[in-house]
């Protein structure tokens, strides 16, 4: 038990411990604790001021907490952030350069503030994010592509060992956002840790391997990607040709929970383009019996629909697992 | 750890591209030759009226003269043209010409007229956005998350402050030299002029006085110039540290600038006002032997005055920028 704890502490690359911050006389952020192990991608899911972004502010030193402590690599980063920073790479929020320099001059800019980057790291990093056909161009002539890109090749002047990002997917078109994942994971390939932040929960499932959820400033769950999802659940829509004899039988039957119009959180869009769906709660197996079942008694199928399960969903779940125990 | 060096070199390189000695270079360009041109036609003017420099200096001595036995003038004008009165009758006395026009005389009297308000708004235009426009443009955030203590940052950014200073002050020195050069020749660095009237109460005391060259004045009033405008740039820091939007700090620090030159004007019998940087940003007027604004002000006095207001600043900026949070 001590020996696997010493080993599991030596791969700790980002340790955050009691964090708490003040802002005023208001709490922002209560309780954050959590750690990033080396080669891990961490997601940090929560949604829209939860404190995600603060979180971050104080993992990089832009805000001190009022107590607790952030470690990378073991320095900490309120202390001696020339030294714990060598060791990240970050982007917060917004990936902003000087527009009025060219994307190989804001590199320049940026390896200048760390010892021993050579002019051939800053064409390595140019080269990982596929920029040399426009790296000497001004910034302000970038697309959003093109910078969150020059961001992350900033990021990636000092070879960190930890790259934070957040919410990097924020203002990029589908291609850009599926070109971004498998970077992010190419990455984490060769050792990197990275730790990044999202409100969506398909985002952080589909690049994660572990993730923190944070809810009114406070870490409510920290675990693996898919433990968390499976706790979340999922709804399954039907669509019948009369669904009131569909609703018969559903409800005709002990295992299936029909879920009223009020108690869920089911994307809008989705319930547009089903119209008349009944909603339920059911086991995913028992789903071909069911179809079975409708069509010997003449109800006709018109679609069945499994969700994705939501943040919220999640967070639902999350919160009354918390009052009832 | 970076070293200073190479963040000055960046804070450097920024302030350059952003094209901000640029803008000051070309309003100098344009502004200068105005006032080249009107000193040009007021030297001609008198040319026409007076036979030589000596008749042109006994009319104003007696314009002055004339002016001070009028009963509307308020007190402190007398006082001030009493003190000009004397000091012309000095160089009238000594054989001197005052005001030969050179190129030398003129960028002299263009450093005097300009140095508590127009070089102040110079060095504005670099210093009022040397921390702000990084919030506002959310850079900050890219370089205070670099392995480099945050109070190196900042004393890389008043180094540079610094060097932009010495170079407007250089640069305004240099161009109206040489553009006034062309109108009047680039003669006049030898000429003798006299510096140590030391006004006491109504009267000029004339024990010190002696007579240096042009040259010599002409570098005594770049140091003077130079020193005010550094203490401006220095609070302008501050001031772009504690305020987030690069407007607001612009306006502020023109708002204390100007206000200073009105204050300065009132010569008010409210004395306590010496204490502020704002009045005391003519250091020219000590050398010039003019009366000071505020009657106890010495050369001593403003530089200790200001000396004090740019520590404070600077003090204050650096314990804000390394403990601030950077919110958003």
């Amino acid at each position: 038990m001590d020996k696997t704890r010493i080993e599991s502490d030596r791969d700790v690359i980002l340790s955050v411990q009691g964090l708490k911050k003040n802002i005023g006389r208001k709490t922002i952020i209560r309780n954050v604790s959590f750690d990033v192990r080396a080669g891990e991608i961490f997601g940090f899911l929560g949604p829209n001021g939860s404190g995600k972004t603060t979180t971050i502010r104080m993992l990089v030193d832009l805000i001190k907490p009022t107590s607790g402590r952030v470690l990378v690599c073991g320095e900490d980063v309120n202390r001696h952030p020339e030294l714990a920073l060598r060791y990240v790479g970050c982007i917060v929020e917004n990936p902003e350069m000087y527009p009025y320099l060219t994307g190989w001059e804001n590199l320049e800019h940026f390896a200048r503030m760390q010892e021993g980057i050579t002019r051939e790291r800053i064409r390595e990093v140019v080269d990982i994010v596929q920029m040399d056909k426009r790296i000497h161009d001004k910034v302000k002539t970038y697309s959003l592509g093109m910078r969150q890109r020059l961001g992350i090749a900033q990021a990636l002047l000092g070879s960190p060992g930890l790259l934070i990002l957040d919410e990097p997917t924020n203002g990029l078109d589908p291609k850009g956002i599926k070109e971004l994942r498998e970077f992010i994971r190419k990455l984490a390939d060769s050792g990197m840790s990275l730790f990044i932040s999202s409100h969506l929960l398909s985002e952080i499932q589909l690049m994660c391997d572990r993730v923190a959820i944070i809810a009114g400033g406070e870490v409510i769950a920290v675990g693996s990607v898919d433990e968390l999802v499976k706790q979340a659940g999922s709804y399954t829509l039907w669509q019948f040709d009369k669904p009131e004899a569909g609703l018969r039988l559903l409800e005709g039957s002990g295992d299936v929970a029909i879920v009223g119009d009020g108690e869920h959180r089911i994307d809008e869009a989705l319930l547009a383009s089903l119209p008349g769906a009944i909603v339920t709660v059911m086991d995913e197996e028992s789903i071909p019996e069911w179809i079975e079942r409708f069509v010997a008694a003449g109800v006709r199928i018109l679609a069945v629909h499994k969700t994705a399960p939501s943040l919220e969903e999640l967070f639902l779940k999350l919160t009354e697992g918390e009052s009832v125990g | 750890m970076a070293n200073l060096l190479a963040l000055i070199h960046n804070e450097t390189i920024k302030v350059w591209r952003k094209k901000r000695f640029a803008v000051v270079a070309l309003v100098l360009i344009v502004l200068i030759p105005v006032f080249v041109y009107a000193q040009m036609k007021i030297a001609q003017n008198n040319a026409s009226k007076f036979a030589d420099w000596r008749s042109e200096l006994q009319q104003r001595i007696t314009d002055n003269t004339n002016a001070l036995s009028s009963e509307r003038i308020p007190e402190e004008w007398k006082r001030w043209r009493r003190a000009l009165v004397q000091q012309l009758q000095y160089y009238l006395d000594h054989d001197v010409n005052p005001n030969t026009p050179n190129a030398v005389t003129f960028t002299s009297s263009f450093l005097e007229n300009s140095v508590s308000l127009f070089i102040p708004l110079m060095v504005l235009a670099v210093a009022s956005d040397l921390v702000s426009a990084e919030r506002s443009t959310g850079t900050i955030k890219m370089l205070l998350t670099r392995p480099v203590r945050r109070w190196r940052i900042l004393l890389s950014k008043w180094v540079t402050l610094i060097l932009y200073v010495s170079l407007i002050v250089v640069a305004t020195v240099a161009l109206a030299y040489l553009i006034s050069g062309l109108a009047f020749g680039y003669e006049g660095w030898g000429e003798p002029v006299f510096v140590g009237f030391e006004p006491q109460g109504s009267d000029i005391e004339l024990g010190a006085v002696h007579a240096v060259t042009r040259g010599a004045y002409l570098l005594m009033e770049m140091g003077l110039v130079w020193f005010s405008a550094l203490v401006v740039a220095t609070i302008a820091l501050m001031v772009s540290v504690l305020l987030r939007s690069t407007a607001a700090s612009l306006v502020t620090m023109m708002a204390a600038v100007i206000s200073g030159m009105i204050l300065a004007n009132m010569a008010s019998s409210w004395h306590s006002a010496k204490y502020l940087f704002n009045v005391n940003l003519d250091l020219t007027v000590y050398l010039q032997g003019t009366p000071p604004p505020i009657e106890g002000m010495t050369l001593g006095f403003s530089l200790a005055v200001l000396g004090v207001w740019g520590a404070a600043a600077l003090a204050t900026a650096f314990a804000v920028f390394t403990k601030q949070d950077i919110l958003a």
